[in-house]
C-alpha cells in the first residue's frame, strides 16, 4: 500500500438546484481498470447545534438574524463560525422564516435578464435582511462541499484532485461560466465542466460496466430525462461506429425547463387546499407549508405502493397541544393521477406544443418558471424540432415519414422518476408516438441511482478522461452567433435590421478555436462595445461566418449580450481598432469569445457577464 | 492365676517399708508428678485468663450507657468496624456504567423534533376521541419511525418466522437469546420463535457543537 505517488481521486461534483451530491474514486491504481467509486457523507447542520452526515446537501442558504442563533450552535467540524449557513439547516429554518432563505440560485444563474453578481436574493425579503447574489450562493456550495472533502480526506487536498462539475445540458455560456469562476473562487480552477444527462449517461455505463455493450448498438439514439427537483433537461446521445468501437455523440440538447418535481408537491398542495377550502377549514401560511411537505409524503407513498388508494395527510398544530389542534384530510389516487400523471405527462400527440399565455397567478418574482406544465409537451416539442439532429451522423437512419426524432432507447434521471407511475405514464406516451409511425418501442435503460448518477457520472468521467472507457463526444451544446446591424439608410420608428454572423457551430469540440479574419469590426479605444448574442440548438450546418438575414422565431434564442472594452493601453483614447473576433470552446467546457487586433494580434477578452450595470 | 500369683510373691506390697535409696523407678514417678502438677497448674491459669477477659467485656457493655463519651469506648468501636472489613474481601467490586445524560437527552430531542413526541406523552388523551387521538398517532408513528430510521440500522435477531422451532446450539449468546418457560436440560435446546428480536447494527447520532444545549429537547417558538 506504500505507493511513491499520492493518492489521486477524481472528484464529481453534481451542483444540483435542490441538492449537491459528491462523489469521488481512486485513481491511483488506473493499471487495473478498476473503478471503485463512493458517495461522500457531507457533514452539515441539520439543526442548531446539531451537524449531521448525509448524501445530499440541500442547496440553500438561511441568512439568520444576529439575534436568532445561540452563541456556538453554528459549528461545522471544520470552522466554529462559518460564513453562511448551508445544507439541511438552511432548509429547516427557512421552512418557518421563509423571507430569509435563499433558495433556486442556480436557476438564476441562467437568468438572461438580471445581474448574477447583484444581490438579490432572497427576493422578496424585507430590507434589512443581508443578501447575496446567485453566484456568491454557488461559491457558498462549494465552499462547503469543499470543506467537508479537506475535513475527511487532510492528506489529498481537493486542489490536487482532479474535480468535474455538472451543469444542465442547458446551461448557456454565461453560466457555465459563472460556475467556472465560482469554482475559481474556491480554489478549484482546474475543475472541469460536465453536462448532467451526459454525467447521468456515464454513471449508466460504469454501473453496467459488464454488459452495456449488449444492451445499446449503432444506430441507437438515447434520450435522457432528467426531472429534478426545480428544472427539466432532455438530451439526445446517438450511437455510432468508428473503427469497429462504439462511439457516443451528444447530438441535442433541450431548453432551460424550470420546471420539476417542487412544482409537483406544491400542485397537490394546492389541490389539497381547495378541497380543504370547500370544508371551509381555511389554511394559514404556516399550515400550507406543512402541506406541501405532507404531500410530498403522501405522494411517494401513493406512487410506489399501487395497492394502496388514499394516504391520509396530517397537518399538526404548532403549538404543544398535538392532538386538539391537528387538521386532518386525505389525499387519494384519483387526485395524484389527475394532479401528477395527467397534469405533468399529459398524454398528448408527438404534434403537441408547449402552451405560452399571459402570466397570471402565483410564481416568485423574477424566474421565468415554465408556463406550461405539462412536460410531455415540452418532450414533444423537443423531439419534434430535432428531428434532424442526427442528420450529419450515417450510422442514424430516420424513418421517412418520421415527425420527429425516434429516440430507440430512454434513461431517465433525478428523483421525480422513482415514482413508477410517472416512469411508466412518460414511456407510455413516448412509446404511442413511436407506435403511431410504426417505430419500434424505445427501450428504458435501467439500473441508475436516479438521485444520485449525476455525481457518480461526472467521478466516472474523470476516469474516462484518463483513457479509460467511452467518452461521450460532446462539444459546444449550440452554434453561437453575434448579431450585427446591416448597412442600410434607417428608418425612424424601425429598428435597424440585424444580421446574425455565426462565430462558434455546433459541436465544436473543446480545445479547438476558430477565428474569424475576414470579418472586420471598427473598435473604439475605451468604450465598451456590445453585441447581441444569439445561440441556436437546431443549426448545424451553419460554419464560421455563415451570415443569417433571416431566421425563424424558435429557430434562434437571444442570449444576454456581450461585451467588449479595449483598454487604453499604449493606445490613444478614440482610435479605432480594427479587429475579427475568435472563438474557443476551452478544454475546461466553456466558450471563450475574443477581439483580436488584426494589426499587431493584440487580444480582448469578450464578457458574458454584462448584466450589471442595466 | 498362677500369672499373677507368681507376679504378687515377686513384688509383694510391704507398706511398712521405706526407701532407703532413690532408684529408677521413683525418680520417673517424681518427675510425672512434677509433669503433671505445672500442666494443671497451666490449665488453671488459661482458665482465669479467659475468664478476666470475658468478664472485661461484659463490664465495657454495661458501662457504655453510662458514659458514652468515653475515649475508651471509642477506640473499641473502632476495632470493630477494623473486624468487618477483614471479613469482607470474598466479593468482586461491581462497576455500574454510567453514560452521559447527553446522547439520551439528544434522542429525546430528536422523537420531539420528528415526531412531538413529547408533547404526544404530556397531552392528557381523555378528553379526545380515537379518531383525533389516531390522527395525532400518525404524526408521532411516521416521525418516530422517521427519527429511528435516520439515526439506527436495525436487524432481526433471527431472521426464521416467529412460531417457527428453532435449535438454540451450545454456547449461545445468553444476551441474545432469552429463553423462557421450560427451561431443563442442557444445550442445544430447541423450542418456538416467539420474538425475532431486535438489534442495532450501526448508530449515526449527529454530532454536537460546544454552544448546544442537549437539555432543551423543544426550544420554546415565538412568531413575530
Amino acid at each position: 500500500m506504500n505507493s511513491p505517488n499520492p493518492q489521486r481521486f477524481t472528484v464529481g461534483i453534481d451542483l444540483g438546484t435542490t441538492h449537491c451530491v459528491m462523489s469521488y474514486a481512486d485513481l491511483t491504481n488506473l493499471e487495473n481498470d478498476e473503478f471503485l467509486q463512493h458517495v461522500m457523507p457531507i457533514p452539515q447542520l441539520s439543526a442548531p447545534g446539531m451537524v449531521d452526515d448525509y448524501l445530499q446537501l440541500p442547496s440553500f442558504i438561511y441568512q439568520a438574524h444576529e439575534a436568532e442563533l445561540a452563541e456556538g450552535v453554528a459549528a461545522l467540524p471544520w470552522t466554529n463560525k462559518p460564513l453562511h449557513l448551508v445544507g439541511e439547516i438552511a432548509r429547516n429554518l427557512g421552512s418557518k422564516t421563509p423571507i430569509r432563505l435563499v433558495s433556486s440560485a442556480k436557476s438564476w444563474l441562467c437568468h438572461s435578464d438580471i445581474d448574477c453578481k447583484a444581490p438579490l436574493l432572497p427576493t422578496g425579503a424585507p430590507e434589512e435582511v443581508e443578501r447575496i447574489s446567485p453566484f456568491q450562493a454557488t461559491v457558498a456550495y462549494l465552499q462547503h462541499l469543499k470543506s467537508a472533502w479537506q475535513h475527511q480526506h487532510p492528506d489529498t487536498p481537493l486542489e490536487q484532485q482532479d474535480v468535474v462539475i455538472t451543469v444542465p445540458a442547458s446551461f448557456d455560456p454565461a453560466a457555465r461560466e459563472l460556475t467556472v469562476e465560482a469554482a475559481k473562487n474556491v480554489g478549484l480552477g482546474h475543475a472541469i465542466l460536465l453536462e448532467e444527462p451526459q454525467a447521468a449517461l456515464y454513471s449508466w455505463i460504469e454501473k453496467n460496466h459488464n454488459n452495456w455493450r449488449k444492451q445499446v448498438h449503432v444506430g441507437d439514439i438515447i434520450l435522457v430525462i432528467d426531472i429534478g427537483g426545480g428544472t427539466t433537461d432532455l438530451s439526445l446521445i446517438a450511437v455510432t461506429q468508428k473503427d469497429g468501437n462504439l462511439e457516443f455523440n451528444r447530438v441535442a440538447i433541450g431548453d432551460h425547463i424550470l420546471l420539476g418535481g417542487d412544482n409537483m408537491d406544491l400542485a397537490l398542495a394546492y389541490t389539497v387546499k381547495a378541497k380543504l377550502e370547500t370544508e371551509d377549514k381555511l389554511l394559514q401560511p404556516w399550515q400550507f407549508q406543512a402541506l406541501t411537505h405532507s404531500c410530498r409524503d403522501a405522494k411517494e407513498k401513493l406512487l410506489t405502493n399501487m395497492t394502496m388508494d388514499v394516504a391520509p395527510i396530517i397537518i399538526a398544530n404548532r403549538g404543544s397541544s398535538l392532538i386538539g389542534g391537528t387538521l386532518r384530510t386525505e389525499l387519494t389516487r384519483a387526485e395524484v393521477n389527475n394532479t401528477l400523471v395527467d397534469g405533468f405527462l399529459p398524454q398528448v400527440s408527438a404534434s403537441a406544443k408547449p402552451v405560452f399565455r399571459a402570466r397570471t397567478g402565483l410564481r416568485t418574482p423574477g424566474l421565468p418558471y415554465a408556463q406550461d406544465a405539462g412536460i410531455t409537451r415540452h418532450l414533444a416539442a423537443f423531439l419534434a424540432k430535432q428531428q434532424n439532429a442526427t442528420g450529419e451522423l450515417e450510422d442514424i437512419k430516420l424513418a421517412k415519414n418520421a415527425t420527429f426524432i425516434h429516440p430507440t432507447a430512454v434513461l431517465f434521471n433525478g428523483g421525480v422518476l422513482k415514482a413508477d407511475s410517472l416512469a411508466n405514464r412518460l414511456m407510455n406516451v413516448l412509446n404511442g408516438w413511436l407506435q403511431d409511425e410504426q417505430a419500434p418501442p424505445a427501450r428504458l435503460l435501467s439500473g441508475n441511482d436516479l438521485d444520485l448518477a449525476v455525481a457518480r457520472g461526472a467521478a466516472y468521467y474523470g476516469f474516462v478522461r484518463k483513457g479509460k472507457g467511452v467518452r461521450i463526444k460532446g462539444g459546444a451544446a449550440a452554434s453561437y452567433y453575434v448579431g450585427i446591424e446591416s448597412a442600410m439608410p434607417s428608418v425612424p420608428g424601425i429598428p435597424p435590421e440585424i444580421q446574425a454572423l455565426c462565430i462558434a457551430p455546433f459541436g465544436m469540440e473543446e480545445g479547438t478555436q476558430q477565428e474569424l479574419s475576414n470579418e472586420e469590426f471598427g473598435l473604439v479605444i475605451g468604450e465598451p462595445v456590445r453585441f447581441r448574442f444569439f445561440a441556436s440548438t437546431t443549426r448545424r450546418e451553419d460554419r464560421v461566418g455563415t451570415r443569417l438575414n433571416r431566421w425563424n422565431r424558435d429557430e434562434l434564442s437571444e442570449l444576454a449580450e456581450i461585451e467588449v472594452t479595449l483598454d487604453k493601453e499604449g493606445r490613444r483614447a478614440g482610435e479605432v481598432v480594427p479587429v475579427h473576433l475568435c472563438a474557443a470552446v476551452t478544454e475546461v467546457g466553456t466558450l471563450e469569445l475574443q477581439a483580436v487586433s488584426q494589426k499587431d494580434n493584440a487580444h480582448w477578452k469578450i464578457e458574458f457577464d454584462v448584466r450589471s450595470g442595466e | 492365676m498362677t500369672y499373677l500369683e507368681s507376679l504378687m510373691t515377686t513384688f509383694a506390697v510391704d507398706l511398712s517399708l521405706r526407701p532407703t535409696t532413690f532408684d529408677l523407678w521413683h525418680v520417673c514417678l517424681a518427675g510425672t508428678v512434677v509433669v503433671l502438677m505445672a500442666v494443671l497448674i497451666l490449665l488453671l491459669l488459661v482458665m482465669l485468663l479467659s475468664r478476666s477477659r470475658y468478664k472485661k467485656e461484659i463490664n465495657t457493655k454495661t458501662i457504655q450507657p453510662i458514659q458514652p463519651i468515653e475515649p475508651v469506648v471509642k477506640i473499641v468501636e473502632k476495632i470493630i468496624e477494623v473486624e468487618k472489613i477483614v471479613q469482607a474481601p470474598i466479593p468482586e467490586p461491581v462497576i455500574l456504567k454510567e453514560y452521559t445524560p447527553d446522547a439520551a437527552l439528544q434522542m429525546l430531542g430528536l422523537l420531539q423534533k420528528e415526531a412531538r413526541f413529547i408533547d404526544f406523552l404530556k397531552e392528557d388523551i381523555t378528553a379526545y376521541n380515537d379518531a383525533d387521538i389516531g390522527a395525532a398517532a400518525r404524526v408521532v408513528h411516521e416521525g418516530c419511525n422517521k427519527a429511528v430510521n435516520e439515526h439506527f440500522s436495525l436487524a432481526p435477531i433471527r431472521n426464521e418466522q416467529e412460531g417457527s422451532n428453532i435449535t438454540v446450539p451450545i454456547g449461545f449468546d445468553a444476551s441474545a437469546i432469552r429463553l423462557t418457560g421450560n427451561i431443563v436440560g442442557i444445550a442445544p435446546f430447541t423450542g418456538s420463535l416467539i420474538h425475532k428480536g431486535w438489534q442495532v447494527t450501526e448508530v449515526r447520532l449527529p454530532k454536537l457543537t460546544q454552544g448546544h444545549n442537549p437539555n432543551i429537547v423543544a426550544a420554546a417558538e415565538i412568531e413575530l
